[in-house]
């Protein structure tokens, strides 16, 4: 009862000492306000500061994807092409291809980083000695920069003196020097898939975790009375029961590579020819070395829709799980 | 399926979800498809379409 009274008394104080501390003027204003006024001042700059950062960049790229405008000729009057972008950018064959090594790329990682995630997560639930110690070095590669991942994967990739090339020499017997990750035409893709699974599958796995982690024991065990053989417990209870998690890290990771660009432009920049030219990188390119501004917005706008598309898909999938 | 017919005549928001999902995954699916230029070509029109109407029916009653 003192504490209350304690407490009472020392909140009456700091509105005291408030009500001192604030001009007059300054009162009076606030008193004249409703809580609806007073809620949007204080969310107000936050809005502000979206609408500068997020909304009007959006809206102005738009109205660029639809003019001739070049970043590097500010000065050149602007005239209005329509659509002309558009249907330039989806009758190309090249955006087309850079779409399918996008689409590889994206294939690949989701479809590796999925199993060994699921995998590790699997193992990982198992709960084995010392599996606190083995989830943090399992979840290094994701906490690294993607620059810092990209140039050292550079070095382990070198023919000459990397550390890849002589794992592959030791095991498969062909010489390291023979061939070239990064260089060759049929193996850079996979360079950057095996780096982005290397990077990523830590973070599938802490999904997926999540989900296996979610599972009643009481089902388990009631199927173990059933006399369930592990096989059909993990068909029958543990696959169904986390597949809303997988799915969930399958479509954040499909969203992610898509739009994919730090890694690829350190390992390969796009090369060799245009063997790894992803839809970012021909973005880049567009915009910043062709200086096709107009071009590059219809492009960017192509590549958001793709995105937000995908972005509501995967909020419907998270409200799924929510409800689960 | 005339319950479901029903809830898509009735304009809620589960079944038109769906389909506007299946339209977006129809329209990336034809953006990164390998087989035709003009499934390509029609690709970003699909995906607009889908992406507004779940904006649109996704403001519809439960």
């Amino acid at each position: 009862m003192t504490m209350v009274t304690t407490e009472e008394e020392a909140q009456v104080r700091v509105a005291d000492h408030a009500s001192r501390t604030t001009s007059p003027s300054v009162t009076r204003r606030v008193r004249g306000l409703s809580d609806r006024a007073i809620a949007w001042a204080f969310i107000a700059p936050t809005i502000l500061l979206l609408l500068a950062i997020n909304i009007f960049p959006l809206i102005w790229t738009i109205y660029l994807s639809f003019t001739n405008y070049q970043a590097n000729r500010p000065n050149r009057p602007i005239t209005h092409v329509g659509t002309k972008w558009y249907q330039e950018i989806l009758n190309s064959p090249d955006v087309w291809a850079a779409m399918q090594a996008t689409a590889h790329f994206v294939f690949w990682t989701i479809l590796l980083q999925t199993l060994i995630g699921f995998g590790l997560a699997y193992l990982i639930d198992r709960k084995f000695r010392g599996h606190a110690f083995w989830t943090t070095i399992i979840l290094i590669p994701m906490m690294l920069s993607p620059a810092v991942v990209g140039n050292f994967w550079k070095f382990l990739y070198q023919p000459q003196i990397g550390l890849f090339n002589y794992i592959v020499s030791f095991f498969t017997g062909i010489p390291p020097s023979s061939f070239e990750m990064l260089g060759s035409v049929s193996l850079s893709p996979w360079s950057i898939i095996i780096v982005d699974t290397w990077m990523w599958t830590p973070y599938v796995m802490l999904i997926c975790l999540a989900g296996l982690r979610s599972i009643p024991d009481y089902i388990y065990e009631a199927a173990e009375v059933d006399r369930a053989s592990p096989w059909r417990q993990f068909w029958s209870i543990t696959l169904p029961m986390a597949l809303p998690f997988i799915m969930l890290a399958v479509l954040f990771r499909r969203i992610e590579n898509f739009k994919m660009f730090d890694m690829v432009n350190l390992l390969t920049g796009g090369g060799p020819g245009s063997t790894t030219e992803v839809a970012s990188i021909t973005l880049k390119r567009e915009a910043f070395e062709k200086w096709r501004t107009g071009y590059s917005s219809a492009f960017a706008i192509i590549l958001f829709v793709a995105v937000f598309g995908l972005a509501n898909i995967y909020v419907k999938a998270l409200n799924r799980v929510k409800q689960r | 399926m005339n319950h479901l017919m029903n809830r898509f005549l009735r304009l809620r928001r589960g079944p038109w979800e769906n389909l506007a999902t299946i339209v977006i995954a129809l329209g990336v699916l034809m953006l990164l498809q390998p087989l035709s230029l003009t499934l390509y070509t029609y690709s970003f029109a699909t995906m607009l379409l889908g992406t507004f109407m779940f904006v649109i029916v996704s403001k519809f009653p439960e």
